[in-house]
């Protein structure tokens, strides 16, 4: 992404927020948007157990983390290509084809392990490919990954056309379907297992520093000895990874494979990072403020499925909340400014 | 000679003619001039609203919302039609572009007041606009027989062996070639996409000239609006659903650099072209409709590969973002 704007008031040109080097305490803990995202997520948990009877139940709370578990798988590694200064559109389709290969092994007999691996394979499979595109030719990656995203689905298309796959054994199922202790599901366990392990990597590593250095300077970052396109690549592979995963557990769930699995996933997943606090731009996020702003949009979708809100109803509030995120903070500096 | 050659919009009108002689071959009937404008017909919807695109992307930036506004667009004159038939054809287009240029008047005013980056803006209003068709739908369907005779023929009307449909796309190229090569705002948004710093520095409001550039695209979007309702007779929440990727795959096959300030309207045309002839010849050559999406993502990467090769950066910024005083 490339989307430089010359900014029109000095307020706007700003060092870049949430590069977390350490812990701060006290009034400026308090500022953090990760801070400003639970106090949201706190109070539409309130609004909505208010709202409806059904809602404070934990087998109904653990249903409603259906709603967003899958997707906020991908917006983690989402986060980190968009913080690399990159995107990923083609992660829907991803998991269109790693779902359609899963389906064809299955219809051939395959078991639940190489289906799994298969759904793996497949997502870094079509992650090294939109890597190599960005990295070899440096084409830009938003048009690289417009033309992998009707690519990838295409070719679901192409084998599927207006079939589905429907046979998946049934030890398959546990994946998307299955408990591993009480209320909590498998799909919530592993994303909340990814969400450690991916904080860790940015936070944590040499790794994640390289990314931010990446995402806010590539050149500065090029000549203080940071292999860009190495890293680049592998944040392919790495988004590529991770919407295989999602495959494998949305294909489990819903048990069946279309070619219009997962359609529109890739645009969810950009809005839970941006919620997230993770600059479009690239250079600064971090990964508690999307696995925050994947709960609210899950505990937003749960709610308003209780009260009996149409699903494109919830995609009006989702689209001005991710605009109104934005530009409250702006407004706000704006009116600072003008009182000062 | 050598020039001609690297011209991409020649080599480009070379494939799609080799592309009409290899689909000729296999059925004649395809290149046949009564088919041939049919084809036109069923692309001009994609190539006016690629070059609305086009004229947003120039400006370095992207409208995701596009397709949404047609859809928005479409269904408010649809339903006026249906309400009111007796609203005559002509306020309903005024109608359908003024309710796209509002639509896209909103995407460049959070771009232009509020420096919000436009994949962002247009990401959300995308959800808005599509989820207001279906509140004011209440997602239910207005189907052909609830329009108007005249709402659905005009577009249909033939004029000199052309149905009115293709001469409003000839006639927006026409528009949309004369604004970015004879106006100053036209030159603007090249300007403030090819280099952004060095277009304030020259006096150029970047800002204002994505809001125009937002605000005309947003017209043409709610004009196709209303001529793809009328056109395929019926307006539901989902139509054009997915389009925008289409209009920017057509840009980006026609060579328009999705980093702002290169591309001409001739690209844009050709690309369009080439995703219309592509569709309408794959049933004609008895292959799968359902090959046509992997077919134009292909193309698409074909494409991006090769524009990236020619579009080799001569300089190098090192400071991401020049600062601008204000």
């Amino acid at each position: 992404m490339s989307t430089i704007s010359a900014p029109s008031d000095p307020s706007a040109v700003r060092a870049p927020r949430n590069i977390p080097d350490r812990l701060t305490l006290g009034w400026r803990r308090l500022q953090r948007w990760e801070t400003l995202l639970l106090i949201v997520a706190v109070a539409i948990f309130i609004f909505n157990s208010f709202a409806s009877p059904y809602f404070l139940d934990p087998w109904s709370l653990s249903d409603a983390t259906y709603n967003f578990t899958e997707k906020a798988i991908v917006a983690l590694a989402m986060s980190f290509v968009i913080i690399a200064g990159d995107i990923d559109l083609s992660v829907a389709s991803i998991i269109a084809l790693a779902s359609t290969a899963m389906g064809a092994a299955a219809a051939a007999g395959a078991d639940t392990p190489l289906l799994v691996a298969i759904g793996l394979g497949v997502g870094i499979v079509c992650g090294a490919f939109n890597g190599f595109l960005v990295t070899r030719f440096q084409v830009p990656s938003i048009v690289a990954t417009i033309g992998t995203m009707s690519l990838f689905r295409g070719i679901s298309y192409a084998v599927l056309g207006d079939q589905a796959y429907t046979k998946y054994p049934p030890s398959f199922a546990w994946f998307g379907q299955g408990y591993v202790w009480w209320v909590f599901t498998a799909e919530f366990v592993i994303f909340i297992v990814l969400a450690i392990l991916l904080g860790i990597l940015l936070h944590k590593t040499v790794f994640g520093r390289r990314v931010y250095a990446l995402g806010n300077n590539p050149v500065a970052a090029r000549f203080s000895g940071v292999r860009v396109d190495r890293i680049r690549f592998l944040l392919f592979i790495m988004t590529g990874t991770a919407a295989g995963i999602a495959s494998v557990l949305l294909t489990s769930r819903l048990g069946a494979t279309r070619p219009t699995i997962g359609t529109g996933i890739e645009l969810e997943a950009v809005t839970m990072a941006v919620l997230g606090g993770v600059n479009i731009l690239g250079g600064s996020g971090t990964i508690p403020g999307v696995v925050i702003a994947a709960f609210i949009m899950g505990l937003v979708t749960f709610g308003f499925g209780l009260l009996n809100v149409p699903g494109i109803v919830m995609s009006i509030f989702v689209g001005s909340l991710l605009i109104a995120v934005i530009a409250l903070p702006i407004l706000w500096r704006k009116f600072i400014h003008r009182r000062n | 000679m050598a020039r001609i050659l690297k011209n991409r919009n020649v080599m480009l009108g070379a494939v799609i003619v080799l592309l009409l002689i290899g689909i000729g071959i296999r059925n004649p009937r395809f290149v046949q001039p009564g088919n041939l404008v049919e084809v036109f017909n069923d692309s001009s919807i994609l190539m006016m609203v690629a070059l609305a695109q086009m004229l947003v992307i120039l400006t370095k930036c992207i409208d995701l919302s596009v397709s949404a506004n047609i859809a928005l667009s479409g269904m408010i004159v649809a339903m006026l039609n249906f309400y009111f038939p007796g609203i005559p054809v002509v306020a309903l287009i005024a109608i359908s572009m003024m309710s796209g240029f509002a639509l896209g008047a909103i995407n460049g005013l959070f771009i232009w007041k509020l420096g919000i980056p436009s994949i962002v803006v247009t990401l959300g209003t995308m959800s808005v606009y599509r989820g207001s068709v279906f509140l004011l739908s209440g997602g239910a369907w207005v189907n052909s027989q609830q329009m108007s005779d005249s709402f659905k023929a005009f577009p249909r009307a033939i004029i000199l062996g052309m149905p009115v449909l293709a001469w409003i796309g000839v006639v927006t190229v026409i528009l949309i070639a004369i604004f970015l090569k004879m106006t100053r705002l036209g030159r603007s948004l090249y300007a403030a996409g090819g280099n952004p710093t060095a277009a304030v520095y020259a006096g150029i409001d970047v800002g204002r000239s994505r809001f125009y550039a937002y605000s005309i695209g947003g017209s043409i979007a709610g004009l196709a609006g209303y001529l793809w309702v009328s056109r395929y007779a019926v307006a539901y929440v989902e139509i054009a659903q997915g389009f925008e990727l289409d209009t920017v795959a057509a840009c980006v096959i026609g060579g328009i650099s999705i980093a702002g300030g290169i591309g001409s309207v001739m690209g844009g045309v050709l690309g369009a072209l080439f995703l219309g002839i592509v569709k309408n010849a794959l049933p004609v050559i008895h292959i799968s409709p359902f090959f046509q999406m992997a077919i134009s993502g292909a193309v698409i990467i074909v494409a991006v590969v090769i524009n990236a090769r020619s579009e080799r950066k001569v300089g190098r910024l090192i400071l991401k973002e020049a600062q601008v005083p204000a």
